[in-house]
């Protein structure tokens, strides 16, 4: 135990010197070219060793838990919560005062927070459709923002040419941003794995180029301003009209979970779990890997052209800069943070990724950083989210055949 | 004719920089299959921190500026080089036996890092780099068509293409190496250590990647955090077109890439610079994925 113990402290030590010997010329050496000035921060070096010593202490502990596999208890509180989902009364009951809290929600508190759980929501409904692409059809997609931004110009410019309405455009931009999945989704069919990663983000940034430079159409970088917010019957004030908007996205969130847990124990959700598995074996199993993939795309396409109106109509103006590769890293961060392919996950994954950085204004300078973070620690820590998805069993009652 | 000739001394000058980066990533997923999407983080954090030591030098020392360069080369190379081995312990390793895609999901992870360790470490403006590369007389700047700079980003790079391509090819750790990226369980079982083999890996990589990030900081005078990120999917690019895990492939991609680029800019249009990459990429990847170089890969159930 002690000879263990010293071992580990002495590989710690040793883990700190050298962070503190590579991290030397960036952290603690400041030039400034213009001024002919060097500024040494010493200081810096010190938190690097201290940071990294006890970092690298916890790291050991928990890789060793790891590697013992203490994989039981990892969906143990996931078990009680679906026990208490299972039950009917218990269930009706949680529903109910989620919608009542729902319904409240705006007028217990101020403009402010409504917009930013609005922007949550928002989040919710990108995550849960980001989710279907790689949670159920396992191909990682690092273009989102691009179906994303798909529904938002589609909302801004039909408004801008032919003054079209918000209730209009949101079925349009859904279904628009479907299509456009499938012309996506077309050239990419016969690609796999980290290809079509890199495919998917090829396209992501053409859009973005595209929406850049064709400045006589889309205005180009200036963007689009003055959208207006959604109408109901009359033109609304702001307060009204983010109350509104914020029960919009509530429904549209209670709309999307209701689709994608039927879509979930579908047909087209079975073959999806086959073509992530395996998809030779699927295919001979009879599963048509063509049209699975280019439904997957386009679901997931159509939730993220929705949350694009829902964007434009909330912030009243859009530029390219909106739907940058941050983007679409932000909306992986969130389904491989909450457990991909799983729902509720998704839904706590994409509010922790957009309410932390808004309520804890400091932390946002390293907002980026920890998103890093998150997605190194928990491939290696946690695989399936923070709440694993749970897999199908089948349990088959014996029969007495002795009678 | 004068601009014809300046259009492919650039596409040369940005092949042989995408060259360099992309050694690294052709190395990697050939050994891996990981597609390290932290490359570009290297190449840029090898320009920075030729930039920082190579500023402190001048201000703090009077040494000739080959000096410094030669001394900031030489740091960049090292400090590149233990980034990218403790990036490969401490993200890569632990994933070596998870799907490819977890590990890809850790690799944009390690990018974000990189990039904001650097932004919040030091800035996030450009910051301006002053050339350390000593003018060689008989160039007079306006009068020969090439500059330093780019002469020098040519040559090293060839240089360093056919020292990759011996290493590879005669001392112990290159045959390890390439029995790794044939059969990794085989060449386990015939004794070959994957640890040694991913840190020379990564080790190599990197120190390619720190030539390149010093040189291009050399030749366009300023950087920032995110240079990277453009420069390592370009060079990725150019592996694939090469058909990735091929370094002869790499290197040819990267020209390709490099002209293509130049011409597109030159007689198209410059708007849509980076978008040509990203094109070849979709268009290379759709009709012949394992590309000019490569192998045809068999999938197996």
């Amino acid at each position: 135990m002690k000879a263990s113990f010293f071992k580990t402290l002495r590989t710690t030590l040793l883990n700190a010197l050298w962070m503190m010997l590579i991290t030397f010329p960036i952290m603690v050496i400041k030039v400034k070219p213009r001024e002919s000035l060097v500024s040494w921060r010493w200081m810096n070096l010190l938190w690097v060793g201290i940071g990294t010593f006890s970092l690298s202490w916890i790291w050991r502990y928990l890789l060793s838990r790891r590697d013992k596999g203490s994989k039981l208890n990892a969906g143990r509180g996931r078990e009680v919560l679906g026990l208490l989902w299972g039950k009917k009364k218990i269930r009706a009951v949680l529903l109910a005062a989620l919608t009542l809290l729902v319904i409240w929600f705006p007028w217990i508190v101020n403009l402010y927070q409504v917009g930013i759980i609005t922007s949550g929501l928002m989040f919710v409904i990108l995550g849960l459709g980001l989710n279907i692409v790689i949670g159920y059809g396992g191909l990682l997609h690092l273009g989102y923002a691009a179906f994303y931004a798909m529904g938002a110009y589609n909302y801004a410019l039909m408004y801008l040419y032919w003054g079209m309405q918000f209730w209009l455009a949101l079925p349009l931009g859904a279904v628009s941003g479907a299509l456009f999945g499938i012309l996506i989704g077309f050239p990419v069919l016969r690609l796999r794995g980290d290809y079509l990663a890199i495919v998917t983000l090829a396209f992501g940034e053409i859009m973005r180029l595209l929406l850049l430079n064709l400045s006589d159409f889309t205005k180009g970088a200036e963007g689009i301003a003055q959208i207006p917010r959604a109408a109901f019957i009359r033109a609304l004030s702001l307060q009204e009209a983010t109350n509104y908007l914020f029960y919009i996205c509530a429904v549209l969130v209670a709309f999307s979970i209701f689709i994608i847990r039927r879509l979930e124990n579908s047909r087209i959700g079975r073959a999806l779990e086959a073509m992530r598995e395996d998809e030779i074996a699927a295919q001979s199993m009879g599963i048509n890997l063509t049209r699975n993939k280019l439904i997957t795309f386009a679901l997931g396409a159509f939730w993220a052209g929705l949350a694009g109106v829902i964007l434009a109509a909330k912030t009243t103006y859009i530029n390219p800069g909106s739907f940058t590769l941050l983007e679409s890293v932000m909306i992986l961060v969130a389904v491989v943070l909450g457990g991909m392919g799983s729902i509720p996950g998704v839904i706590l994954g994409a509010l922790l990724v957009t309410l932390i950085p808004e309520y804890f204004r400091a932390l946002s300078d390293y907002r980026m950083l920890m998103f890093g973070v998150v997605l190194v620690i928990m491939p290696i820590f946690r695989p399936r989210g923070i709440i694993p998805k749970l897999r199908k069993h089948y349990t088959v009652k014996e029969v007495d055949c002795s009678s | 004719m004068e601009y014809f000739l300046q259009l492919v001394l650039a596409g040369l000058t940005k092949g042989s920089i995408y060259a360099l980066i992309a050694l690294g990533y052709t190395m990697v997923y050939g050994v891996f299959k990981l597609i390290n999407f932290a490359h570009g983080e290297i190449y840029m954090i090898g320009a920075f921190t030729a930039l920082i030591v190579g500023g402190a030098l001048q201000i703090t020392t009077d040494l000739a500026p080959s000096m410094i360069f030669l001394i900031s080369l030489v740091a960049a190379i090292f400090f590149s080089a233990a980034h990218g081995a403790t990036m490969e312990r401490i993200a890569y390793r632990p994933l070596r036996q998870a799907p490819r895609l977890t590990a890809l999901i850790s690799a944009i992870g390690m990018s974000l890092i990189l990039q904001n360790y650097v932004r919040l470490a030091q800035t996030s403006d450009f910051l301006p780099f002053h050339s350390m590369i000593p003018d060689i007389p008989w160039l007079t700047p306006g009068v020969s068509p090439i500059t330093t700079t780019q002469l020098t980003i040519v040559v090293t790079t060839v240089v360093v293409m056919i020292s990759l391509t011996l290493f590879i090819k005669f001392t112990k750790m290159g045959k390890a190496m390439r029995a790794a990226a044939q059969d990794r369980i085989m060449a386990q079982l015939v004794g070959i250590d994957m640890n040694r083999v991913a840190t020379y890996t990564f080790v190599i990589g990197s120190v390619t990647a720190a030539i390149g990030g010093v040189l291009i900081a050399n030749h366009m005078g300023q950087i920032n955090f995110y240079i990277g990120f453009l420069a390592g999917i370009k060079a990725f690019v150019a592996a694939v077109l090469g058909g990735i895990g091929s370094i002869p492939g790499a290197v040819l991609g990267s020209f390709v890439l490099g002209m293509a680029e130049s011409f597109g800019a030159g007689y198209i249009s410059s708007a849509y610079e980076d978008a040509f990459a990203f094109i070849i990429l979709i268009i290379v990847l759709i009709f012949k994925p394992s590309g000019l170089l490569g192998r045809n890969e068999v999938e197996k159930v």
